[in-house]
């Protein structure tokens, strides 16, 4: 194995550059180093202005998604001697504002994960003397692969409905929904209906599903849109055939 | 809450090229996929070409057989039937995707709920093949 590779990575100052632009490094090629390791090694010994964000480094906290050679990686969870003898190209996420350099803004991302109501929401809340929501492990099991998104918007910058139509919500927002949906202390899904059926929300997805094949977590977003485009059409047939029995 | 655009400096946005189908896998099997029902709906006019030919009597429907043998109408019947093929499987695999069956306290695997499909298609082909070539 050679002793070092080449990183392309993405340079862009908001005040000086008319339009982002690539800057090679060569870095250390260690069997152990992830694409992050490398970055923060550019930013130690190389050249400290380069800005990107990272917080974990352990596949836990989402704040470190780029484009590694054109896929939307977790660069904390992405081996460097897998893109051996390189070079390995670095950009921001796909779909989002560039900020700088490899940071992107995700304002958008985190207006319709609010818009989707990712939070239990109960009718009537019981008195608290009346002790927890008890949940059985099969009512936890029929959510718990969407409750391990943790937001890192590699589905976003997969997803290429997102990056053609800003308005349409998107992977984790609708996944998110469906979480909570399908909870069973949740009484919120005829709120979450009424805006994720809409279409700009679960309707724009076209199910290209590499937002299912990005995911770092396995959450299948795609699975979770498709699931609730079925139940969208199931409520809309009963509220077809029986209009009086309403929401 | 102000929106990033007040606070932040000027953002550079990107735009999509018109054909970023082209650069990943899949992105493209999706056109594909999407594409692939234009050539169902030509099996589609082609069976009922195919009728109206055999409503019509059997000289036409001996014309229509013609018609058939044209190396063109051979070629594109060879492609559109890969791309039928492709259609038919794509679509029986969202099947268990969309669909979240909850059995004994866990959930259906995929296997079970695509393969029902796969083994109907089949039969359903078989018989079909039956009925046409039993000569």
């Amino acid at each position: 194995m050679a002793d070092t590779i080449t990183l392309e990575v993405t340079r862009y100052h908001p005040g000086r550059d008319k339009e982002p632009g690539l800057q090679t490094y060569g870095v250390p090629l260690r069997k152990e180093w992830v694409i992050l390791d490398a970055l923060n090694y550019v930013k130690d010994r190389l050249d400290g202005s380069l800005t990107f964000r990272w917080s974990c480094r352990m596949g836990v906290c989402g704040s470190c998604g780029m484009m590694v050679n054109g896929e939307p990686k977790l660069t904390c969870a992405t081996f460097l001697s897998d893109y051996a003898p390189g070079p390995v190209r670095v950009e921001p996420m796909k779909n989002f504002p560039i900020l700088r350099d490899l940071v992107v803004d995700p304002s958008d991302f985190l207006v319709k994960l609010t818009k989707s109501k990712p939070w239990l929401i109960r009718k009537e809340e019981r008195p608290l003397a009346e002790g927890e929501y008890l949940q059985t492990p099969e009512q936890l099991d029929t959510y718990k692969q969407f409750s391990m998104c943790i937001n890192c918007m590699l589905c976003y910058a997969a997803c290429p409905v997102y990056g053609l139509d800003p308005l349409f919500s998107g992977p984790a927002a609708i996944a998110l929904a469906q979480r909570y949906n399908m909870d069973s202390r949740d009484q919120g899904a005829d709120e979450r209906m009424d805006i994720l059926s809409q279409h700009d929300g679960i309707w724009g997805c076209t199910f290209v599903g590499d937002c299912t094949e990005v995911c770092p977590k396995n959450v299948d977003p795609a699975g979770a849109i498709q699931q609730y485009k079925l139940t969208a059409t199931r409520e809309w047939v009963k509220s077809f055939l029986m209009p009086w029995q309403g929401k | 809450m102000p929106g990033s655009a007040q606070v932040l400096p000027k953002m550079y946005r990107t735009r999509m090229s018109t054909y970023w189908w082209l650069g990943r896998w899949p992105y493209l099997k999706f056109i594909l996929r999407e594409l692939s029902s234009v050539f169902v709906a030509w099996f589609v006019i082609m069976t009922l070409l195919q009728i109206d030919a055999l409503r019509r009597g059997p000289a036409d429907y001996m014309e229509f057989q013609e018609w058939l043998r044209n190396p063109v109408v051979i070629a594109l019947n060879i492609i559109s039937f890969f791309f039928v093929i492709f259609h038919a499987v794509t679509w029986f695999n969202l099947a268990p995707k969309a669909m979240a069956i909850r059995a004994g306290g866990k959930r259906v695997p995929a296997v079970l709920i695509a393969g029902p499909n796969y083994i109907a298609w089949v039969a359903i082909s078989a018989a079909v093949a039956w009925l046409l070539l039993r000569g």
